[in-house]
């Protein structure tokens, strides 16, 4: 079954072809990063415009590289929530057009199933169930992956999200925006045992988990150093919030995996690029005896081939919609 | 243009996050169905602790947190809150783009985080909720403006 897939919930316009939710034949991305870059953050007027001006160029693009015509397509898979409101409905109107022009199913796909999904595309022999850490500039959330449309939240985030206090902490820093890749750069150089930054539990459930009082304390050093006229030791702040971040993280999901009983771990999203994150779970993993799956970095980012593979498991679900399909800012999963 | 009738003003200091939550509780159990309340202050002066705390006190339970990425959490219960997030936007127009009038029609309660960005986009009957930092964990809250005591 081949599906056409689109993604459009923030950054990326992507476009890809998927077969059987589980092989790419092509995987078409399109990044604002570049233009967002300017602003400090994703500007939503500026994104969802960027989103129209691409979405059907590159859908074109994906058929031609695939070598596919619109016959061959079986169905149209589209993120549909949650995200920039404006941007998500520009991929929905677009899918619902293009499913409706070519007679064939419309699949919704919530983007953090689609994430956890990326998984099944990198490791053809992975299988639910699974515990899956999904990780990102907007999501932050310890799922129990019970089957590929059966899901539970053990945990996430009461405030921001891992990808957001490594964004903030950036700006703070004077670094650029999206602020996960030069702070993982800067981390390379620094001790990480620099700066003591906190690990905050907060309420009864032990793996909800907190990143805005790391931020806060990040925010408080550099405006100390500024205030005493110390110089910030900026590579040994990354270092030490790359570690506090990854702590945080790795101690909950290992926890989590024991009580759950599973074999199989999976990190999902854009901040599992993060090789502190993924030494520290790689490390953990081993010595646990679990398996763990952590996607290429280019399946890490937001892409829609991610899409094509949980929009294949919906389909087999049942789980279609029809031309009024809405998009929606928050969902639950 | 309308009239500013006699409002909020108040100011607390507070010594933690959880009683940055407990003043946004009790503003919270205080504030009428379509408001709207601009809040101002740095990267983290407690701006989402206290939209948890109107959460609370609105009676709406929910989980509360940062809609930087998202721009807009919603809040449903026997009250609506629409959490908004400016951090990553370029001016009022862009609060237009994202449907700002759509919410204001939905007779919730609109707060809106780093409403420095979108300055002109409100009607001068919106509460302003400004947070200074005193020290790394105390912050002066400062409430004004609207139509109803609190």
């Amino acid at each position: 079954m081949l599906i056409l897939s689109i993604e459009s919930s923030c950054d990326e316009t992507a476009v890809a072809l998927v077969e059987d939710g589980r092989k790419v034949l092509t995987d078409q991305i399109f990044s604002q990063a570049d233009l967002h870059a300017i602003y400090g953050g994703v500007v939503p007027e500026i994104a969802a415009r960027s989103h129209l001006e691409v979405i059907s160029r590159l859908a074109e693009r994906a058929l031609q590289v695939a070598g596919v015509t619109r016959a061959d397509i079986d169905a149209v898979a589209v993120t549909y929530a949650p995200g920039l409101i404006g941007a998500v409905l520009v991929g929905v109107n677009f899918a619902k057009s293009a499913a409706m022009a070519l007679g064939v199913p419309l699949i919704p796909v919530h983007h953090v199933r689609g994430h956890i999904a990326a998984n099944y595309l990198a490791y053809p022999e992975l299988t639910p169930p699974f515990l899956c850490l999904a990780i990102s500039g907007g999501n932050t959330m310890l799922v129990d992956v019970r089957d590929y449309c059966s899901m539970h939240i053990l945990g996430q985030t009461r405030d921001d999200a891992a990808g957001e206090c490594f964004d903030k902490s950036a700006r703070v820093m004077g670094l650029p925006y999206p602020g996960g890749k030069p702070i993982d750069e800067l981390s390379k150089r620094g001790d990480d045992h620099k700066y003591e930054l906190p690990r905050p539990y907060v309420g009864q459930n032990p793996y909800d988990m907190s990143f805005s009082g790391l931020k806060t304390s990040v925010i408080n050093i550099a405006h100390h150093c500024e205030q005493t006229g110390e110089e910030l030791d900026k590579a040994g702040l990354a270092a030490s919030l790359c570690r506090a971040v990854s702590e945080s993280l790795v101690g909950r999901t290992m926890t989590a995996e024991k009580e759950l009983g599973y074999k199989k771990l999976a990190v999902a999203g854009g901040v599992a690029a993060n090789s502190r994150i993924r030494g520290d779970f790689q490390k953990a993993a081993q010595k646990a005896g679990y398996e763990l799956f952590i996607p290429p970095l280019r399946l890490c980012g937001d892409n829609a081939a991610m899409i094509g593979a949980q929009g294949y498991y919906e389909f087999l679900e049942g789980h279609t919609a029809d031309s009024g399909l809405n998009a929606y800012a928050t969902m639950g999963l | 243009m309308p009239m500013r009738r006699w409002g909020c003003n108040m100011v607390a200091i507070t010594n933690s996050e959880v009683e940055t939550e407990e003043v946004g509780e009790h503003f919270g159990t205080q504030i009428p169905d379509g408001s709207v309340v601009a809040l101002y202050g740095e990267l983290g002066s407690g701006k989402t602790a206290f939209v948890r705390g109107m959460a609370r006190g609105m009676g709406i339970d929910c989980l509360v947190n940062s809609p930087t990425f998202t721009i807009v959490n919603e809040y449903l219960g026997k009250r609506n809150l629409f959490h908004f997030d400016m951090y990553r936007l370029g001016g009022a127009d862009e609060l237009y783009d994202i449907g700002w009038e759509d919410y204001l029609g939905r007779r919730g309660v609109c707060a809106v985080e780093w409403s420095e960005n979108v300055s002109g986009a409100f009607e001068g009957d919106e509460y302003a909720v400004r947070f200074e930092k005193l020290g790394d964990s105390s912050r002066r809250i400062t409430i004004e403006g609207g139509n109803q005591s609190c």
